[in-house]
């Protein structure tokens, strides 16, 4: 599989973004600015950037409870997005929603989702309303393997199958749902088997190696795109943080975490290879980390100057008039 | 069966020659006719649910629809309550305004979530930005020996979330109108029908014909109390009234048709004319929404009651099955007559 120099800087780009606004986003809630919980999608980013480079703004997401990183993929504000995370009423949600429930309708994002696997069924609504209207729009819902054992997953897939509906089903595997491992919540070791059973395509990558997530998913949109219906793509990966901020992670010992963050970093890889295929040099993604961090500290400190968000309209914001 | 056209119009008796003509019709006709107009008036209107197309639903409120529109308007589904509904919730954000069919609300808690986490918070949650023009048509009750799986009255439920607007109507009239109204709605409405009133008749208005969500309606005027309703039992106390004036008592029967939002200007001006309440309803007593319409006038207009407002719902039990233990467990005239010649006594 070739990479071009620019796709392969866009990417690292939007990876070392997802990366930088999770450490940022983790140290402001040491410092209690953040409160309510939030999920690091630290180690995954080779998912949501290979993905939702093949998508257009006017293509929809449905995102996790894990959703920083779709977000960013998708082209959203990251002021707006710390904003949120600080209960402002410049941010995405006006405060009303925080990490959980963040969205960014103008770029097609439905929204993080604090309810697991509950995005799926949206997806595939979002999908119908593209082929019902003869557009060439398709849907991705990202969910993790928590969510594949939910029952939306099932009425999802078989609906978007029957129907052909344009949607990517895409299941990231981070090895654990919330504390239980997929060993003892799955008896196949490939969760990409159960698409056969769906009579759609089930395909398994690599979710550490951005080229390979970033060629299936081309295949897969291509696939949904032309009307030739849904397929699920399961992205094999691994979390850095433990479920949430603060979890104490008992589940796990030290050794696996320590071993599995240093085999398991999608973005050391893409610095690798990208060096090694001749891309660009490291002094070109060094500047590339330098820029990142500058575009994450102007975020944050436009986050901070705005007003908290006001409780003055809530009730307005229930129902639409 | 498909919507009749055969009955001859006649105007609405006393309306000044202003009013539309009516049509006798079913119910079920009513419904259908909504649908079918409204389908017709915008190309974004779709129909997804089980046994929608050729069956014309489970109480033939679709019929004829698949012939009209085609299989992916009237997009019939495997049985999948949160499917469906996460998909209309989908593709009510994205930019349809899907309608579901849901055989019978005692499905509802197989799709609850995307109802209740997505459906009614998703424009609260995001700040705005979103909107869900969906409705969510089904129907509850019993009466019809189906057991308790099958008949329950779960309006509790739906009215304690925020975000949902929630309509119950009574009348073919009321069915065609209501349901034109929460069609072209914004926001996520649940449409609960009665499956003992699909074979009712009413004059229905021709053509299009709205009545706006949040409008309470005085279906019989009068002085001596005041008998809040909705959905079948809307028949139940029209009929007890009548019994009423017999025995001298002038009821005046409010059909609150939209429970949310809940037309408090309609029902405290009733009370404040007759001075007392009774709230009847089908559902079981215990957290019923009736506690709610009591406890508002109580709050509200206290000063104006000359009795304690009184409830008269159905048992806490389930629904049992034999047609004489069905009976005794909700709402019937003789019930409603004791109950008002008890509150006026």
């Amino acid at each position: 599989m070739t990479i071009d120099r620019a796709t392969a800087l866009d990417l690292y780009r939007v990876m070392r973004t997802i990366r930088s606004f999770e450490e940022r986003s983790t140290q402001l809630f040491g410092e209690n600015k953040i409160w309510g919980t939030i999920h690091s999608y630290a180690g995954e980013e080779a998912i949501a950037a290979g993905v939702c480079a093949h998508l257009r703004d006017d293509d929809w997401i449905t995102s996790t409870h894990r959703g920083h990183g779709h977000c960013i993929a998708k082209g959203a504000d990251l002021g707006k997005m710390f904003a949120e995370l600080l209960g402002r009423e410049t941010g995405y949600c006006r405060g009303r929603g925080g990490s959980m429930h963040i969205a960014d309708t103008s770029k097609g994002n439905l929204g993080a989702n604090g309810i697991v696997g509950g995005g799926i069924p949206i997806a595939t609504g979002a999908a119908l309303t593209a082929q019902q209207l003869g557009t060439d729009q398709v849907a991705v819902s990202f969910f993790g393997d928590g969510a594949a054992n939910q029952g939306t997953f099932h009425e999802s897939l078989n609906l978007a199958a029957i129907w052909k509906l344009p949607v990517i089903y895409v299941c990231e595997n981070n090895q654990y749902a919330e504390s239980l491992p997929v060993k003892r919540a799955f008896a196949v070791e490939n969760i990409a088997v159960r698409a056969s059973g769906y009579g759609m395509p089930g395909v398994r990558v690599d979710g550490r190696d951005v080229r390979a997530v970033h060629e299936a998913a081309r295949e897969a949109v291509a696939r949904a795109r032309s009307g030739k219906g849904p397929t699920l793509l399961v992205a094999d990966s691994y979390r850095h943080e433990g479920h949430y901020y603060g979890d104490p992670r008992k589940y796990q010992t030290k050794d696996e975490i320590e071993g599995w963050r240093k085999r398991f970093d999608p973005i050391a890889d893409a610095r690798a290879w990208i060096v090694a295929d001749r891309l660009a040099g490291v002094a070109d993604l060094d500047a590339i980390d330098l820029s990142v961090v500058g575009e994450i500290d102007r975020a944050v400190a436009w986050a901070e100057e705005g007003p908290p968000a006001s409780p003055i309209k809530l009730p307005d914001d229930v129902y639409a008039t | 069966m498909p919507p009749k056209t055969d009955t001859t119009a006649e105007p609405t008796p006393g309306a000044g020659g202003h009013s539309p003509p009516t049509r006798e019709m079913f119910y079920s006709e009513a419904l259908n006719e909504a649908l079918r107009l409204e389908m017709e008036r915008d190309e974004r209107v779709i129909v997804i649910g089980e046994d929608i197309a050729e069956h014309g639903g489970a109480f033939q409120v679709t019929a004829g629809l698949l012939d009209r529109f085609g299989p992916t308007r009237i997009r019939q589904t495997p049985i999948s309550e949160i499917g469906i509904v996460g998909a209309a919730v989908g593709a009510a954000l994205t930019g349809l305004r899907p309608i579901v069919e849901l055989m019978y609300v005692d499905f509802s808690g197989l799709a609850m979530d995307q109802v209740v986490n997505q459906a009614a918070q998703n424009r609260f949650m995001f700040g705005g930005q979103a909107r869900v023009p969906m409705v969510l048509r089904t129907q509850g009750g019993s009466g019809r020996g189906n057991a308790a799986q099958h008949s329950k009255s779960l309006e509790a439920w739906f009215a304690h979330v925020a975000g949902l607007k929630l309509v119950m109507p009574a009348t073919p009239a009321d069915a065609k109108g209501l349901l034109t109204a929460a069609i072209r709605d914004d926001n996520p409405v649940i449409f609960l029908e009665h499956k003992l009133l699909y074979r009712t008749k009413g004059a229905v208005p021709e053509g299009e014909h709205v009545v706006p969500l949040g409008q309470a309606d005085i279906k019989r005027e009068g002085t001596d109390l005041t008998i809040v309703t909705w959905s079948r039992e809307v028949l139940f106390a029209l009929e007890a009234a009548g019994r009423l004036a017999e025995l001298g008592i002038a009821a005046e029967v409010v059909d609150v048709r939209t429970l949310v939002p809940l037309d408090k200007g309609a029902l405290l001006a009733s009370v404040r004319k007759t001075h007392r309440l009774l709230v009847v309803h089908e559902a079981i007593k215990r957290a019923g929404y009736g506690a709610e319409i009591a406890a508002m006038i109580a709050e509200e207009a206290f000063d104006e009651l000359d009795a304690p407002p009184k409830r008269l719902a159905g048992l806490d039990t389930p629904i049992p099955y034999a047609q004489h233990l069905e009976k005794s467990v909700v709402p019937q005239v003789e019930d409603i007559v004791a109950a008002a010649k008890e509150l006026v006594g």
